[in-house]
């Protein structure tokens, strides 16, 4: 397959299995630059351990995850990060003791050595990019405050905005609208549309209405093993994926 | 929208907040320094006689543990209850050359083999051990007492951290290892000069320690060591990796997943902590006059701790008087009620987790406002709290979040087959309604 030219990211044959148990089970995944593909399943359909074997945080029993022609199946989560690809937790991690300014500036990708930390200096080139970052993320009027009193829906920004600076070739999203209001959905997707020109979207998500808005294509998963691809319109009326959904 | 309102409420509710910020901004921080400068350096020494200075002295070699313990726990969240270790290492390091220096052939000349240290000679070892020799030169010996510590601290940390040990797994390993150099150091008796120590410790390059003025003289560099070590470790704090720091101890894996290597900032930080108390043992080593394992092993090291929690454990000026505070105590009581100290030091520890958990630094901070603070962290409200109703749900409700899919599929039962997915999401907007009357 011409993997290395049309793809970001390949997956190819991913296995895990945790005491014998196979949460993911031989799953292919082919995302292209700028493609938004969103991986929907029931509960329990391993999705969010397939973001976690491609971020390094599991490690795969079995497979491979090409990225940009690296395999990342032996590297270390920052290593991972480093070669470009940011990774959003299903609870908003953000640093809420922190400014919303220093939640950005700590993602910036400079000083990520322990001496080039403590040599960081806050130039105005930094300054630009966490002013433009929020922006972006509807946050520029909150710049000073700190995270923790940010609402839930703007947590979530912010751990996009964090992604974000480090200007990463795949994202992944892992449930970016959980708990936010209809209003907070709409922007989100339109915030997901803007900022996926140019890189590659992996988002979770299980708000189908959501999914419709932004995903190019959808892959469905159903206990670990993939079910089913393609756009949203199809998959929903698969007949496969309505029974997984339904059960019986 | 609820950003808006959200801002609107925020001068207001924060007020108290934002006052305190600004008094623990960096003008009120220089305050601190400079009236723990002059408290040092003008207003104890004038007041204080020689011995009750020299004790002072000896109490300050531990402040440097407790700085250390303030970047290491306080900040990065690393207990280590082993730095005993690395200021017996330090304290050891100076003790093999002033020893050295004392056992010159003319003063051992009645010893079987002259020139080696006495100890040596009761244990029946005729020649000066090979890890000794380095220990002849000031300038080695120098070096090695931030070097070797450090150097052991590297090792340990790399090999905890890189696995991924931490809390109280880190915590009892470095206990053990303080169990293991303490008994290491008492057995090797011939080496190390065993249980007693490493005593009768004279001059320093020819110049006599022992003497009232060295004391004074000591005892000065000791305080510029310690307010020099506070200076850089504010800085440090103070910049990005003061911040990293702090932010893994809450958020290791946002951390780890923002590109850093997590494990080389913890061994940065446990190596700082060590490097410091290897400063404090060699300054104590000078100023006593002797160094021996009972300032190695399980228990100075818990005590250390205790000291740095009885300050702050996130305050570098608080682990001063938290140092000073307790040693003096221990001092006071144990000469009274001896056999009431440890109790005495066990309810101290309780009292400050409970009831204190910011130590002497934190007492003030209560007082400015900053109590609000306290008691949001303690109980582990987040700012979502304060965001008007609606806006979004608290953090605990994020639980509901993961099954929406699972309470969608209930709402699709009901909308039949055909239209699954679409009535997945009327279901889910539904149950988004409801999560915002939780």
């Amino acid at each position: 397959m011409n993997a290395d030219g049309r793809y970001v990211l390949t997956v190819e044959g991913l296995t895990v299995s945790f005491d014998g148990f196979k949460a993911v089970d031989d799953l292919n995944l082919y995302v292209e630059k700028g493609e938004v593909r969103a991986v929907i399943g029931p509960n329990g359909a391993g999705k969010t351990t397939v973001l976690d074997l491609i971020s390094g945080r599991t490690k795969a029993s079995a497979g491979e995850v090409k990225f940009k022609g690296h395999e990342l199946t032996s590297l270390r989560e920052h290593e991972i990060v480093r070669l470009g690809v940011g990774r959003k937790f299903q609870t908003p991690s953000v640093y809420e003791s922190l400014t919303v300014a220093e939640n950005l500036e700590m993602s910036y990708p400079k000083g990520r050595g322990v001496f080039g930390a403590w040599m960081f200096q806050r130039t105005s080139e930094v300054r630009n990019k966490v002013e433009e970052t929020a922006e972006v993320i509807h946050l520029k009027e909150r710049l000073r405050d700190e995270a923790g009193l940010l609402s839930h829906g703007e947590k979530q920004w912010l751990e996009i905005g964090m992604l974000l600076i480090q200007d990463p070739e795949l994202m992944m999203l892992d449930e970016p609208v959980a708990g936010m209001s209809v209003n907070e959905r709409e922007m989100t997707a339109e915030l997901i549309n803007r900022i996926s020109k140019g890189r590659a979207l992996l988002v979770v998500e299980h708000d189908m209405e959501f999914v419709k808005r932004i995903a190019h294509l959808v892959t469905v998963l159903h206990q670990g093993k993939w079910l089913a691809e393609g756009k949203m319109e199809t998959v929903q009326v698969d007949p496969k994926v309505i029974e997984v959904y339904l059960g019986h | 929208m609820a950003g808006g309102a959200n801002q609107a409420d925020a001068p207001g509710a924060w007020g108290p907040r934002r006052i305190w910020q600004r008094l623990s901004s960096k003008d009120h921080q220089t305050t601190g320094f400079l009236i723990l400068a002059t408290l040092l350096l003008v207003i104890f020494p004038l007041s204080m006689g020689a011995f009750r200075l020299n004790l002072l002295g000896k109490y300050l070699t531990y402040a440097f543990v407790a700085l250390g313990l303030v970047v290491c726990w306080g900040h990065a969240g690393i207990l280590s209850l082993g730095q005993g270790v690395f200021f017996g290492l330090g304290g050891y390091c100076m003790a093999m050359f002033l020893k050295l220096e004392a056992s010159d052939p003319i003063s051992t000349k009645i010893q079987s083999t002259p020139g080696i240290p006495d100890f040596m000679d009761w244990n029946q070892i005729t020649q000066l051990p090979h890890v000794w020799v380095p220990f002849k030169s000031l300038l080695f010996t120098l070096v090695a007492v931030p070097l070797l510590p450090g150097l052991l601290a590297l090792i340990i940390g790399t090999a905890m951290f890189k696995r991924r040990v931490g809390g109280v797994y880190f915590a009892i390993i470095t206990q053990a290892i303080a169990a293991i150099l303490s008994i290491l150091i008492i057995g090797q008796q011939g080496y190390t000069g065993g249980v007693n120590g490493i005593t009768d410790l004279k001059t320093l390059h020819g110049w006599d320690i022992r003497t009232d003025r060295a004391h004074m003289i000591l005892y000065m560099v000791n305080v510029c060591l310690l307010l020099g070590t506070i200076v850089v470790s504010r800085r440090m704090l103070a910049s990005k990796l003061g911040r990293l720091l702090l932010a893994l101890r809450d958020k290791e894996e946002r951390v780890r997943f923002s590109g850093y290597d997590v494990a080389n900032l913890k061994t940065f930080a446990f190596v700082y902590a060590a490097v410091l108390s290897a400063i404090g043992g060699a300054m104590f080593t000078l100023q006593v006059g002797f160094m021996s394992p009972s300032f190695v092993g399980i228990v100075p090291s818990i005590e250390m701790v205790i000291c740095a929690a009885v300050g702050g454990r996130s305050s570098l000026m608080g682990a001063v008087y938290g140092t000073l505070l307790v040693n003096f105590g221990k001092t006071f009581f144990s000469e009274r009620f001896p056999e009431l100290w440890l109790f005495l030091i066990g309810a101290l520890f309780i009292l400050v987790v409970m009831v204190f958990p910011d130590g002497v630094a934190g007492i003030r901070l209560d007082k400015i406002g900053g109590y609000w603070t306290w008691l949001r962290g303690r109980l582990g409200l987040g700012g979502a709290k304060d965001a008007p109703p609606g806006s979004s749900p608290p953090p605990v409700i994020g639980a509901v979040d993961s099954s929406a899919l699972s309470a969608g599929s209930g709402g699709g039962v009901v909308g039949g087959p055909s239209t699954i997915l679409p009535s997945v999401s009327v279901a889910s907007e539904r149950s988004a309604a409801s999560r915002m009357k939780l």
